[in-house]
């Protein structure tokens, strides 16, 4: 891993010195918080594998997609049918049956939208991603319509049946476990991207995003490797919808509906899409600040257009960006 | 019979609507480059704008006042997108466009709860206005005059931009500004003020058509979210830059939805992105477009 051409070119040793300490505070954490504390860290970390997920597209393959809302919905929707119409109650299930749906319609969609790039993929995603949105919300008889599917938490299992949440304190026992579950699925979701964004097929999306005509001349099939990475994306956006919706207890429409999308490229931009670590960073961050918003104001949209606006504007890096600069100059003085 | 010449009708007063959203849109993207996520709240400040000002001043004034009133949201708007264009775009220019899209995400963000902040939650209507012309007889049924004014406003609108754009002088720097923005810069013209221009007037047309709308439907929230995207649509159909693209594309929008709300109400918005996203696979730069 000493390879001086990596991004930020850190040693494996250094990257594991900072992980570790921080897998160990998010592992003990939950002894010392309550229970909506829990709960606020178990949605950031949905999030932040969702913006991993997105940050293969803009971070390194350079396409800005304003339709990931699509793929998380998709994956929440079908763990919901999978409820309803199956009456499946075991998550493994959810995250098999959800990632096969979203796989084939990624599969789909990609292939129809990496024909284009810049803003004509920005405008294809958003649109097929609304194709999904209308169809969630006008055929209420399947979908619920605005009122959405109930996935309670009461009927879900764990590990294939070991863990349920039966009985008394049902409430506290679920969103200690799904904490966990939750916790280590995004571990291994860090360290699988880590592991693409790394190898040869992440380091030509980099070569295709900083120089496509280059790239084609070195032989990469360009269109195929928007492809992969279009898919990639997809699945994991996909898998934190599922995770999502135990968690949410339901899913509406409005995870499918535009704004849901933009909320993720804010995210990524929050954090930084130039790093590894921005989306992670950016969707703990953005949630809190989520939260935080819509409890002291009802002008919530205000706050969070004002701060995408100072972001974009003085922060162009984001968190992540800024950050390892001043570091940066820091270490040289 | 009747109910035909009426959903033709009602398919050209939306097409007109939807025409007025999307030239703004298709002209700021043909000069400045910049798709505005905004452009759907900036419609529906100019709505909330025009009821609020009839509603407020207007109570038992004389007709012809209304009518002078009506366009009081496009004006507001125009004069807002003068304001954003040198605050929040200018800077921005140089920098990749995903920066650029963000911002105008943020200013949706903004002028949604500004929106919700200066006008409450409740719908604002301008009815007086749509009352106080009647209705007029189409065989056995009655229709709104008022929805007739509206397309002339639209096909007043559509010719006006069309000599302003084709045949005056400001058009001819427009046009040199979008097709080259250097040389036009060598050339001479002040581009920082024609970027604020064809920003205000892109606003100017967004604001316009909540102006003209507001009388026949209430200003609600989320109005805007919903008109961005049907724009969208008839941007991509048309091709994002060209204006007699944005006509064609309302057009085609308009009469798709009036049929599907008619045979195919489950799945009308999704025929229409769906037609958006297979001219966008067949002529990427749309029927009218230029890459």
């Amino acid at each position: 891993m000493k390879n001086n051409a990596s991004r930020t070119g850190p040693s494996t040793l250094l990257i594991l010195a900072c992980a570790i300490p921080i897998v160990i505070v998010l592992v003990a954490l939950p002894k010392f918080v309550d229970t909506y504390q829990t709960q606020l860290l178990t949605y950031g970390l949905v999030y932040a594998i969702a913006g991993l997920g997105f940050n293969l597209l803009l971070g390194y393959t350079g396409l800005l997609s304003f339709g990931h809302s699509a793929y998380f919905g998709l994956g929440a929707y079908s763990a919901a049918f999978m409820v309803r119409y199956f009456g499946v109650g075991s998550m493994e299930i959810y995250i098999l049956g959800g990632l096969l749906i979203t796989g084939l319609v990624t599969a789909a969609f990609g292939y129809v939208s990496v024909r284009h790039t810049r803003i004509f993929f920005g405008i294809l995603t958003l649109a097929l991603s609304q194709v999904l949105w209308t169809l969630a919300y006008k055929f209420f008889w399947v979908t619920g319509g605005t009122d959405g599917l109930r996935v309670p938490f009461a009927n879900l299992t764990l590990l294939g049946g070991l863990i349920d949440f039966k009985g008394r304190d049902a409430y506290q026992a679920f969103t200690q476990n799904y904490y966990y579950y939750v916790l280590f699925l995004f571990c291994i979701c860090t360290i699988l991207m880590w592991v693409i964004v790394h190898s040869p097929f992440g380091k030509a999306l980099q070569a295709i995003r900083d120089n496509e005509t280059r790239a084609q001349f070195l032989g990469i099939r360009i269109r195929r490797y928007r492809w992969f990475a279009f898919q990639l994306s997809g699945s994991f956006t996909g898998l934190a919808g599922i995770l999502w919706v135990p968690l949410n207890g339901l899913v509406t429409p409005d995870i499918l509906y535009w704004p849901f999308s933009g909320e993720i490229v804010f995210m990524t931009v929050l954090g930084g899409f130039r790093t590894f670590t921005g989306p992670i960073v950016g969707a703990v961050v953005f949630n809190y600040l989520k939260i935080y918003a819509v409890a002291s104001t009802a002008y919530w949209q205000m706050l969070l257009g004002v701060v995408l606006v100072a972001l974009v504007l003085a922060l162009p890096t984001g968190i992540v960006g800024t950050l390892s600069r001043l570091f940066g100059k820091f270490r040289k003085r | 019979m009747d109910i035909l010449i009426i959903q033709i009708l009602n398919s050209i007063f939306y097409a007109c609507i939807l025409f007025l959203i999307a030239s703004g849109l298709s002209l700021i993207y043909g000069v400045m480059r910049i798709v505005n996520l905004a452009h759907g709240s900036l419609y529906a400040l100019g709505a909330y704008v025009t009821a609020w000002t009839i509603g407020t001043f207007a109570a038992g004034a004389p007709i012809w006042v209304l009518f002078l009133l009506l366009p009081a949201g496009a004006v507001v708007v125009a004069a807002v997108g003068a304001l954003i264009e040198p605050t929040l775009l200018r800077p921005l220019y140089n920098r990749p466009e995903e920066y650029q899209l963000l911002i105008t995400f943020a200013l949706l963000l903004i002028l949604e709860d500004m929106m919700h902040f200066l006008f409450g939650g409740v719908p604002l209507s301008a009815d007086a206005v749509i009352d106080s012309m009647g209705t007029m007889p189409i065989m056995n049924l009655r229709y709104p005059v008022y929805n007739l004014l509206v397309i002339a406003i639209g096909v007043a609108a559509a010719v006006f931009l069309w000599a302003f754009i084709y045949r005056t002088k400001f058009g001819v720097i427009l046009r040199a500004t979008s097709q080259n923005m250097r040389m036009a810069s060598a050339l001479g013209v002040n581009v920082k003020w024609v970027y604020v221009q064809a920003f205000a007037l892109g606003c100017f047309m967004a604001g316009l058509g909540g102006a003209v709308v507001v009388p026949a439907q209430a200003a609600v929230l989320g109005m805007g979210v919903e008109a961005l995207i049907l724009a969208f649509v008839v941007v991509v159909i048309g091709g994002l830059g060209s204006l007699e693209g944005a006509l064609i594309g309302a057009l085609i929008v308009s009469f798709v939805r009036t049929a599907g709300i008619q045979f195919f109400p489950e799945i009308e918005l999704a025929v229409l992105y769906l037609i958006a996203a297979i001219v966008l696979l067949v002529r990427p730069t749309g029927l009218f477009g230029r890459a």
